[in-house]
């Protein structure tokens, strides 16, 4: 299979994430949306490894997911505490930088 | 001796001192401390003078150094003193006819209950120009013309509860100060010019100096004169200060304060001689302020202010003949000194008339004033008849003089200068007899004042007469004194230099022509005030009389070009400032304003808004590395 395929589908899902954090206003999805285009971002990595028949895509994407990983602990534990103050998850609720 | 030179300052300086400081406990003596200490300054001045004719011509001149002022490498201020022959005059006629004014004081200012005040300010007036007349070099003497100016200042605002003598103080101040910045300029120059400022080193570095800088110096200095001697165009103030008390006017006329620009022009003879350009300005306002000064004392009917407008014209010669180089000079000085002694007495002979007519000054209310005031009449006749240059008289040697010197200039100039003179001669007399007639003679004109009190003239004390009939006996015996045997010439020719000239026409043929415009002026003035009774209400009169009655428009000229045109200079300025100056700044700050309130906007908070600016901020950058890459 050609693997510039694989691109386009990292594009398209890029864009879905892309589009998704600037629209939904749930702070859960536009979390989920970052993820999906952090995944995009890897997809693309692991498809120039091949595509070059080196291996330096696909480490990179090992730190990618370190870091996503990372970042998901903490998000979720700053969503679930504006949960609790604000009873919302709504990101436009969090506009200003004080309760 | 030379020791003694500071302690001339020192006396009179001390009295101003003690008496200003004193405070009220010094109220019934501080007259008498005045004037002793005036006193003993002449006194000092006649050891001295003593000393210096025992001594040679050429060594003369006596140096006494007091301290260093300001020693700065490459700049040294001395408080040092120099006594030459034309400083010993100047110290003579200032501490001599100055105490006379202080014991004529004493009698005037009895009523006065600030009396130890004023006679404080004539102390310091004497110090003031005797610093200046005795400094070896021009710093120290700007000091001396600065306290001189300050004096003036507090003595013509004497009475400062009236509303126009502190007007014209104020006034008299500032004129001066526009010559004093000649004077501080010119100062500047000398020391750009010749790393110096002290008489020796200046006057004898002239000669290797270009014209062009000597002009420059020349003409400042001609300013600073010009300021202090009351010529055109700062002439405005002299007449203003008539509001001082008469013993003020008197010093102010005579003695000290007018006298100073002759003794700057005189004393810094070296650079006006290298300075033709600027020699002939000095001639021209000689010229031109003599005429001035005679035409204004035509039309006065204030007793003080016609003298005042006399006092202005005298000047004027003495600045012409100072302007016409060696050929002048010591006739400038002459004549000078001769003025001092019969303005002096004419101004005391006034105060007197005034003593005696309830402070009335209007000459068209005395008449007949003779019978009345036997010794005014005697003296101030003896006076008039010194400044109209009756033969044999002071005035008469030395204002023939000037005259003849006038002609001697050679060509053309010459005999402009010469008729000039010849012409002003004609209008002293007139305005002089004109003096003399309205006050002395004809009809008594005078009337009860606003309260009913009719006048009742009377002679003054003695106090005031003393000094009269002694300024009566200098002016009828100084010029006389002075030319036989060239005197005069002889004992300041080692200072000044002198120089004969080339007269186009004799001695002989100058004084009959002084005397032919002498019996012009006052037979014209006989016709006018003296054959017929005088109306006590000025008559409408000429163009010229009204415009001289307002000293020929010399204040309404300052007003409409000085003080408009300043004005309109200032607000031309204050509204470039506002839109120009300011629209700039305020421009910047509105539109930095607005920006940063619509950039504001911005920061709103929402998550999601700064997610769009991320991504369109990524969305340019991959656009703007496309674009290189393409290129």
């Amino acid at each position: 299979m050609n693997p510039v395929n694989y691109l386009y589908l990292a594009a398209l899902l890029f864009t879905i994430g892309a589009s998704g954090v600037l629209i939904r206003r749930n702070a859960i999805v536009v979390f989920m949306c970052v993820e999906l285009m952090l995944n995009a971002c890897n997809l693309t990595l692991v498809a120039f490894s091949r595509m070059h028949g080196n291996l330096d895509g696909q480490i990179i994407a090992f730190f990618t997911m370190v870091v996503a990983a990372a970042e998901v602990v903490i998000g979720l534990a700053i969503i679930v505490s504006l949960f609790r103050s604000r009873h919302s998850a709504s990101v436009d609720d969090a506009s200003l930088m004080k309760l | 001796m030379e020791n003694l030179i500071a302690l001339l300052v020192a006396a009179p300086l001390l009295g101003a001192a003690v008496l200003l400081c004193g405070g009220r406990r010094l109220d019934r003596a501080g007259h008498w401390i005045g004037t002793v200490l005036a006193a003993a300054s002449f006194v000092i001045g006649a050891v001295l003078f003593t000393d210096m004719l025992g001594r040679g011509a050429e060594d003369r001149a006596l140096h006494q150094h007091l301290y260093s002022w300001i020693p700065v490498e490459g700049f040294q201020a001395d408080v040092a003193f120099q006594l030459d022959q034309l400083s010993m005059t100047f110290v003579l006629l200032i501490t001599g006819v100055g105490t006379l004014i202080h014991i004529y004081s004493i009698g005037y200012m009895e009523h006065d209950e600030r009396r130890r005040r004023f006679f404080g300010y004539l102390n310091l007036f004497l110090a003031a120009m005797l610093i200046l007349v005795i400094a070896d070099n021009y710093l120290l003497l700007y000091v001396g013309w600065e306290g001189v100016g300050l004096a003036s200042y507090l003595l013509i605002g004497f009475w400062q509860h009236k509303p126009s003598a502190a007007t014209a103080a104020k006034k008299a101040f500032l004129v001066n100060r526009v010559g004093d910045m000649g004077l501080s300029i010119a100062i500047m120059l000398m020391f750009t010019t010749f790393g110096t400022f002290a008489f020796g080193p200046v006057l004898e570095a002239t000669g290797d100096t270009s014209e062009g800088k000597l002009t420059a110096i020349g003409l400042m200095l001609l300013l600073a004169a010009c300021g202090k001697s009351a010529q055109v165009p700062l002439q405005s103030w002299l007449g203003d200060a008539m509001e001082g008390p008469t013993p003020v006017s008197a010093l102010i006329h005579a003695a000290t304060m007018v006298t100073a620009g002759v003794y700057l022009i005189v004393r810094s003879g070296a650079i006006f001689n290298g300075a033709p350009d600027a020699q002939l300005a000095v001639v021209v306002v000689g010229a031109v302020t003599l005429l001035f000064g005679a035409i204004v004392g035509c039309a006065k009917d204030d007793i003080k202010k016609a003298l005042a407008g006399s006092t202005m014209s005298q000047i004027g010669y003495m600045i012409l003949a100072a302007g016409l180089g060696p050929i002048g000079y010591v006739f400038a000085i002459m004549h000078l000194v001769t003025h001092g002694f019969f303005k002096a007495g004419l101004f005391l002979g006034a105060g007197s008339v005034m003593h005696g007519m309830n402070d009335e000054v209007d000459m068209r209310k005395y008449g007949g004033l003779r019978k009345f005031m036997p010794v005014t009449f005697l003296t101030f006749g003896l006076g008039y008849l010194a400044i109209i240059g009756f033969p044999g008289l002071s005035g008469f040697f030395s204002k023939d003089m000037i005259i003849e010197a006038a002609f001697a200039k050679g060509g053309t100039e010459g005999w402009i200068l010469g008729s000039v003179t010849l012409l002003g001669a004609a209008i002293t007399a007139f305005y002089m007899t004109r003096v003399m007639l309205l006050t002395f003679f004809g009809e008594k004109r005078w009337q009860p004042d606003a309260e009913g009190h009719e006048p009742h003239p009377h002679e003054s004390p003695k106090s005031m007469t003393i000094p009269m009939i002694v300024l009566a006996f200098g002016s009828v015996f100084a010029g006389g004194f002075f030319s036989i045997g060239d005197r005069f010439v002889h004992w300041l020719e080692p200072v000044t230099g002198h120089d004969h000239g080339h007269a186009p026409v004799s001695a002989t043929t100058v004084t009959a022509a002084t005397m032919v415009v002498l019996v012009i002026g006052v037979a014209v003035a006989w016709v006018m005030y003296g054959r017929k009774p005088v109306p006590v209400v000025a008559p409408r009169g000429s163009l010229l009389t009204r415009a001289a009655r307002r000293d020929l428009l010399q204040d309404d000229f300052n007003h409409v070009v000085l003080v408009r045109g300043g004005e309109h200079l200032t607000r031309s300025l204050v509204y470039v400032d506002h839109t120009l100056v300011d629209g700039v700044v305020n421009g910047t700050a509105a539109s930095m304003g607005g920006l940063s309130g619509r950039l504001r906007k911005l920061q709103n908070g929402y998550a999601r808004s700064y997610a769009v600016s991320m991504f369109g901020g990524a969305a340019v950058l991959i656009a703007a590395t496309l674009l290189m890459r393409a290129v």
